[in-house]
């Protein structure tokens, strides 16, 4: 039974976003009223809610601050900063100031690791922190400055493109251009000529983006929709957020095209909260891409069609980079991902036929339409063509996006960021794969080792335990909770690391630790839990000297356990009674 | 006809309707796929608990979310996959609080019984024990999150018949929780109530006044359970032609009820004093030991300094540690007290709780009484366990089995209802 005059619960995120903002928290009676409002229980509004990294249901004062917490924030001085906020706000990490001021919280990487410590307050971006900085921007807001006023620019930063000729994103392009091609072409040529591309979802997954599309167009459905994957949330990962700063049309005319290929005529940019402060530029394209007709009804084409776009923000939750929780979480629901049995080409977004591509891949098919698939062929190597975009961050000179055909070898591209020296580098993210000495004379391709985006680089003097430490915490914090695998095997896998850290473990906790990752490897339900062991799996087999130093043989007595400090609560409690009698 | 496809599983081949669900096929063809969220009405099916995970053409998938294909060649019951299947009971085990003997599920449990099916005695991971609500303020039911699995059932399928949901998942990661709306419960009939209850596959969801109609013994799995082998051991060093094997035992934050039960062997413990001597143990009030050990049976955790330093000198005296009973497995009930804060479990004992004498106003502290430990630990989280019987308490036909199979190094086939975890 459906009521008419409720809302449909694809709008729940907006509404919360829009109480949040506004009150700084989504309170109780809030709750009770947007359930009402939408036909839902109480329950299930919490249950949103309390999903979302961006929404509170305490107040989270007038200037809300999340200072990123990322492993290339820490490395580049978060704890200072940190700090720095700390005195001047007069509240500590997680709270909120007495006055309702200031609310200090952390957050996962924001995107901006070329340019750490970095924060947002109120959602606006504040770049290159140091100590004094954090200090005058306070003291200014505490002048009555806006955020808005006194934020940073994210600077876009490209260090690096191949010659003129072989770049493919970063260099000019003339709007509207690619979507004179859908004039010439059906939608079937289209998807044959992506499909020759051999273009792949650059986000990290690689799956063929022509066979997603096939798969889309043969789902008969009167609805289809087209949403672009902006939620970069891979630790170390900024090349979309620069791509879009650079050339926004790029994606728009690849969702266009998307649109006419597999016959849909809905689309969303799922953006990510933390480019919230990108939200307008894109949505003023949007309206100038509506004005020239080229977004709405009847858009010129060989058959003419029916698309536009809208953007829907995200709420701070890693997991909703996985397409099938993006898709819950745009419908109104917890973002949790889905099972495997049906794919979004299938029963999508509101149960219709959706493709889900990311955003550097919705640009690659502009480009690849405005330069001719031959010459994108002619890129790269055989089995991955056409150039890469990375972000560098972390211990190197250059820090920035690297536009690199595929084929590149490591060794040379270590040179072109000017990484000294490098210890360990973190490549396609916590989740990817931790690289040493040993790898760096193989290539960034499809045929040796593959590349989501994100590189992150560490030095000699970097803590590998540390780093490790920093990216199970983050797991920890980004499981959605669905099962038990990922939600209790990576908060053990945290233990197992301090166990580490602190010098108790034994040869069997390094024994232990590979079992249970390749449990949780193989029993977890998406992405998250299959890949986040990775890294710490990684360490022990190429920094097997780390370990060997501090594990000590198994014996029968284990160290982590220590009476004296199993015991100290007893003796305070007791000390603190007997000095009563006295 | 065409509608038949032809699939292998565990290298038997065998036919199915194209479409059908692989957990369905599978028990059609006498192999049973154990699973905690699988529920033939609920669809898109959960996919939640993971315990079906089998390999689909070499590559993992849960058996719940394939519907079968022509060509399939699937495997189920590899070493490999029934291990992930143990270690997800078991993670399952160590993050949520599972109190067998207290819990009025017992015996209608589907995970208790999984556990049994599987001879699990322990889990290898740690217990997390995190403190977790239950809730009685709903108009009929008891949300006792302690024992939820969050295999997400009752979220998909307790509906009011307005379509709102009674229950639903809050918060995220190790924090997420399954809530009741009160609002919405209080529209269910008490069917509909009923139904909740009995769908959990555990005991998270109580009906008010219903949960234990039924009586222990009669209970759906204390029938129809499995028998199990002991595992095989490969026995201690055998004592020399006059000699026996030497055992110890000893009480820490028990009941004493282990050694009760160990009592109640009855005859049987004249077989057994052919084979085995005593040492410290409170059978023959040994205090210290006089000789090492082939074998010392623990029961109970460590609640206190005492408990850990005799839980020690155990380790040091005996070859095999053996932990009997719930308590010195995972806590049992004095670990209840973990949820707690030391300093008000020592108001309640000793000034606020009802037995206390009016006026009492002194906490004993005394360099003689032993120190409180801040949690109640589990004995394998001081010292290292060999073996565990679980069972509050074990059976002692069963303990006595499980000892003698370590001694001689024998297998013993288990009978299902000697083996329990209450």
């Amino acid at each position: 039974m459906v009521t008419k005059n409720k809302i449909e619960r694809s709008k729940l995120m907006d509404v919360l976003w829009d109480i949040q903002l506004k009150r700084g928290c989504i309170e109780h009676d809030d709750i009770t009223k947007i359930a009402d409002e939408f036909g839902l229980s109480r329950m299930d509004v919490e249950g949103v809610v309390s999903f979302f990294h961006f929404y509170h249901k305490t107040n989270v004062g007038k200037y809300t601050i999340y200072l990123n917490n990322s492993v290339v924030s820490r490395f580049a001085g978060m704890d200072e900063v940190k700090l720095a906020f700390e005195e001047a706000t007069g509240t500590l990490l997680g709270h909120v100031s007495k006055d309702g001021m200031f609310g200090l919280f952390e957050t996962a990487c924001i995107g901006l690791s070329d340019q750490e410590p970095a924060c947002l307050i109120n959602l606006k971006p504040f770049t290159n922190l140091t100590p004094e900085k954090a200090k005058a921007i306070i003291a200014r807001l505490k002048k009555g400055n806006k955020p808005k006023n006194i934020c940073d620019e994210p600077k876009s930063i490209v260090q690096y493109t191949p010659s003129k000729e072989r770049t493919v994103f970063f260099k000019p392009y003339k709007t509207y251009s690619s979507l004179s091609f859908l004039k010439q072409n059906e939608p079937q040529e289209i998807i044959e000529l992506i499909k020759k591309s051999k273009l792949a979802g650059m986000g990290g997954a690689f799956f063929p983006t022509g066979l997603k599309w096939q798969f889309c167009r043969q789902n008969k459905a009167d609805q289809k929709y087209i949403i672009c994957n902006f939620d970069e949330g891979e630790p170390g990962t900024f090349k979309d957020r620069v791509l879009v700063q650079e050339h926004p049309e790029l994606l728009i005319e690849g969702m266009i095209t998307a649109a006419y290929a597999v016959g849909a005529t809905k689309g969303a940019i799922y953006l990510r909260g933390e480019y919230r402060f990108m939200k307008k530029d894109i949505e003023k394209l949007l309206e100038s891409y509506r004005k020239d007709g080229f977004l709405g009804k009847n858009i010129e084409a060989k058959e003419p069609f029916d698309f536009d776009i809208y953007v829907h923000l995200g709420a701070g939750a890693y997991i909703c980079g996985e397409e099938t929780a993006l898709i819950h979480s745009m419908e109104g629901l917890r973002g949790e991902p889905g099972t495997k049995e049906i794919f979004p080409v299938e029963k999508g977004f509101n149960g219709k036929p959706t493709v889900v591509n990311n955003v550097e891949t919705l640009s690659a098919v502009t480009r690849i339409l405005e330069m001719g698939v031959d010459k994108w062929l002619a890129l790269g190597t055989e089995k991955t063509p056409g150039t890469k975009l990375l972000s560098v961050s972390g211990d190197c000179n250059k820090k920035g996006i690297y536009e690199i055909e595929w084929g590149m070898n490591f060794q040379e591209f270590l040179s072109l960021i000017d990484a000294d020296n490098p210890k360990a580098i973190q490549f396609s993210g916590p989740s990817g794969e931790l690289l040493s000495k040993v790898d760096f004379n193989r290539d960034i391709s499809g045929e040796d080792m593959m590349c989501g985006g994100s590189v992150m680089i560490f030095n000699q003097d970097r803590d590998i335990l540390e780093v490790l430490k920093i990216y199970s915490d983050f797991f920890v914090d980004e499981s959605c909770g669905i099962c038990v695998p990922c939600r209790t095997g990576n908060f053990l896998l945290n233990r197992k690391i301090d166990k580490l850290i602190l010098g108790h473990a034994e040869r069997k906790d390094l024994k232990d630790i590979r079992e249970w990752s390749k449990i949780i490897k193989t029993t977890s339900r998406c992405g998250l839990g299959q890949m986040s062991s990775n890294s710490l799996n990684d360490a022990m087999t190429k920094f097997p000297e780390i370990f060997e130093s501090i594990v000590s043989d198994d014996s029968d007595f284990n160290k982590s356990f220590n009476l004296d400090v199993a015991v100290a609560e007893y003796d305070n409690i007791i000390k603190e009674i007997t000095s009563d009698y006295e | 006809m065409n509608n038949i496809v032809n699939l292998t599983l565990d290298g038997k081949k065998v036919q199915a309707e194209k479409g059908e669900n692989l957990i369905d096929v599978a028990k059609e063809n006498g192999i049973e796929i154990p699973t905690l969220c699988y529920f033939k009405e609920i669809h898109p099916t959960l996919g939640t608990c993971r315990i079906c995970t089998v390999k689909l053409n070499g590559r993992h998938t849960t058996g719940c979310t394939t519907k079968v294909a022509d060509g399939m060649e699937i495997e189920i019951n590899t070493p490999e996959l029934i291990d992930n299947r143990t270690a997800i009971i078991e993670m399952l085990y160590a993050e949520g609080n599972h109190f067998c003997p207290s819990c009025e599920k017992s015996g209608n449990c589907v995970m208790q019984n999984l556990g049994y099916d599987m001879g699990l005695t322990y889990t290898r991971y740690p217990h997390v024990f995190s403190k977790k609500l239950v809730d009685f303020s709903p108009k009929r039911m008891i949300m006792e999150t302690n024992r939820c699995i969050l295999c997400k059932r009752c979220v998909e399928e307790i509906k009011t018949k307005d379509g709102k949901s009674v229950f639903s998942f809050v918060g995220r990661g190790v924090k997420t929780r399954v809530q009741i709306d009160y609002e919405q419960e209080e529209k269910l009939s008490e069917a509909e109530a009923i139904r909740a209850m009995d769908l959990c596959p555990v005991g998270a969801i109580l009906v008010k006044g219903k949960a234990n109609e039924l009586p222990f013994g009669d209970r759906k799995f204390d029938l129809i359970g499995k028998d199990v082998l002991t595992k095989l051991h490969k026995g201690v060093t055998a004592p020399k032609h006059d000699e026996k094997f030497i055992v110890g035992t000893t009480s820490l934050a028990g009941c004493f009820g282990c050694h009760m039960s160990l009592l109640d062997i009855d005859t049987d413990l004249l077989d057994m004093l052919e084979i085995v001597e005593f040492n410290k143990s409170p059978i023959t009030d040994i205090k210290n030991f006089s000789k090492r050990c082939h074998v010392g049976l623990i029961e109970g955790g460590c609640a206190n300094s005492h408990n850990v330093h005799v839980l020690e000198d155990f380790r040091k005296n005996c070859d095999i540690l053996i932990g009997f009973g719930e308590c010195a497995i995972m806590g049992g009930v004095p670990a209840m007290r973990n949820f707690v804060p030391l300093e008000e479990c020592l108001e309640e004992s000793y000034l606020n709780g009802i037995t206390s004498e009016l006026g009492a106003n002194i906490i004993p502290a005394h360099e003689d009484i032993p120190k409180l430990l801040n949690n109640v630990y589990p004995a394998n989280e001081v010292v290292k366990i060999d073996y565990y019987i679980p069972g509050c308490p074990p059976n002692a036909q069963h303990i006595w089995k499980v000892v003698k199979s370590i001694l001689t190094g024998e297998e013993i086939p288990i009978e299902h209802d000697e083996f329990k975890y209450d």
